[in-house]
């Protein structure tokens, strides 16, 4: 069983405590925007097998939306981190540097 | 290729099985193919298979980085329906089901189709109203199906508990032709008639990139070297977005963990397929008598071929109410296939922005059902650049706004 634990309150929650929320760091597309960011925003999102950052709510917990980092491959756990951020912040990056050599997700890299 | 009868039974018989050939070759692959299939599963054996039945296209491979029917071909619950309430969605499974009953005549090789028919419970108010809309929407569409009151859903499926309290069963979409197949059977018998046809199914062998030239594909570069092709078709389920990314597009899905459950075999008790969608738990018994469980997907992106402890708990928790028998049930095994989710629930038969490089995925929780129809439509639109069947299935009709929404009138349960 997946096990995150909580940024904000610190408690190490199963996955049942947990919602997942899908990929991290969207950037938002509304009115005014391209037909293709709007698609993209809509509907694109990162499949990788391998490293993936997401978003999950800490549900039957304190309530609080965070981030996670994980491998899809070997559902092993890199760090959880605030919500309130764009990018994961470096220590996170260097934990899964540590790991996966070489790594990126998106635009992000160690 | 020796046919199969009851002849050849009697005649091995009586010279101890000796004389029994391998279904299908294990060729090395050659230099180029006309067409190159990725994925050896129901959907890309059918894709090749029609190929060459509707099309005398033969000079084809069929690639498969494990073994042939190993991915979601034989992790699902069999089940075969096409009571969708979208038109296009339900032309296309209606296609896929009345493939299937002619399968073991057209192949010479035993599916085990059962058109034992398939109940959608309905266990709400709003379920009530969706499946007869769902039915009228049916009637329309030259599908068979009937809304059904409780009692009859009692007589279908005695082992019922139509009460409740929590859930109780207010009626139900019924489709009678509906059923089961033996889902390795039919990859089997796929392979077979492929291979008969001289097309070369190569397992064991993953395709570890695409290459292309001026917008046009040529070939694939595979743990057995490098193949040219013709044209590319890419059927890999779960797997399509690392697919796709390697011929240097994306596609709108992501891919989760589906997982389903088989219980110890038991005397005959259910004859039908029964689905229960708001508790996200399906049911039907197999041959050998056990019961073959489903229930919903995980919630995140994974590719690990197994699913969340918790997700039997649930599903097994919420099949308990309405059929009390399975609290003393035990369960034998479980395992999980990783499947490709789309927007709308509905799946992708398209063109790509890689020219001669086409794709089927999408299919998300409901695949098997699909395999023929999606076969056929897929081989067409290879052949010949275009399939009606495929047309509204493109990758491009998110951007367009033309979903096929199945999402909800489908739900998560297949």
């Amino acid at each position: 069983m997946l096990i995150l634990q909580c940024p904000y309150c610190g408690v190490t929650a199963e996955e049942t405590e947990l919602h997942a929320g899908g990929e991290a760091h969207l950037k938002r597309f509304g009115p005014g925007s391209s037909d293709d960011d709007f698609h993209d925003y809509l509907f694109m999102r990162e499949n990788p097998r391998g490293i993936h950052l997401e978003r999950w709510r800490h549900v039957s917990g304190c309530g609080k939306w965070f981030h996670a980092a994980r491998c899809t491959q070997t559902l092993e756990v890199f760090g959880t981190y605030s919500a309130q951020t764009t990018e994961p912040p470096q220590q996170i990056k260097d934990a899964i540097s540590a790991k996966r050599p070489g790594w990126s997700w998106r635009d992000v890299s160690g | 290729m020796k046919r199969y009868s009851a002849f050849a039974v009697a005649r091995e018989g009586l010279r101890y099985h000796t004389g029994w050939e391998r279904a299908w070759r294990a060729p090395e692959p050659k230099r180029h193919y006309d067409v190159i299939i990725v994925g050896a599963g129901g959907h890309g054996l059918a894709t090749a298979y029609y190929l060459g039945k509707n099309f005398g296209i033969t000079n084809v491979a069929v690639l498969e980085k494990g073994w042939l029917g190993g991915g979601n071909t034989g992790r699902n619950t069999t089940i075969i329906r096409s009571n969708y309430l979208q038109d296009p969605s339900a032309a296309i499974y209606e296609k896929a089901r009345s493939l299937y009953e002619g399968l073991s005549q057209d192949f010479n090789y035993n599916v085990m189709f059962s058109p034992r028919g398939v109940i959608m419970l309905a266990q709400t108010e709003h379920e009530v109203r969706g499946y007869k809309r769902t039915a009228h929407a049916n009637a329309l569409q030259g599908v068979s199906t009937e809304w059904i009151e409780p009692a009859r859903v009692k007589e279908l499926v005695p082992i019922i508990n139509l009460a409740g309290p929590r859930y109780p069963v207010l009626g139900g979409l019924w489709q009678e032709r509906g059923g089961t197949a033996r889902h390795d059977a039919v990859a089997w018998g796929y392979a077979r008639a492929c291979s008969d046809m001289g097309m070369d199914i190569i397992q064991q062998c993953e395709v570890t990139g695409v290459r292309s030239e001026g917008g046009r594909v040529v070939g694939v570069d595979t743990s057995k070297g490098a193949i040219d092709c013709d044209k590319l078709g890419m059927v890999v389920a779960g797997n399509c977005s690392v697919l796709s990314e390697m011929a240097g597009f994306r596609l709108p899905v992501e891919s989760v963990a589906l997982q389903a459950l088989v219980s110890e075999p038991i005397k005959p008790c259910m004859d039908v397929v029964v689905m229960a969608n708001t508790v996200h738990g399906y049911m039907s018994q197999s041959d050998k008598g056990e019961m073959v469980i489903g229930g919903g997907t995980d919630g995140y992106n994974n590719y690990t071929q197994r699913g969340s402890f918790h997700h039997i708990e649930e599903t097994v928790r919420a099949l308990v109410e309405t059929f009390p028998m399975v609290s003393r049930l035990k369960m034998l095994r479980q395992w999980g296939g990783i499947v490709d989710v789309t927007g709308d629930r509905s799946p992708l038969i398209s063109k790509t922005p890689v020219q001669n490089c086409f794709v089927n995925a999408g299919w998300g929780t409901g695949g098997f059902k699909a395999i023929p129809g999606s076969g056929w439509a897929m081989a067409e639109l290879m052949a010949t650049g275009h399939s009606s069947l495929a047309e509204d299935f493109s990758m491009t009709r998110f951007k367009e706004g033309k979903f096929i929404d199945e999402s909800v009138a489908a739900g998560v349960a297949h």
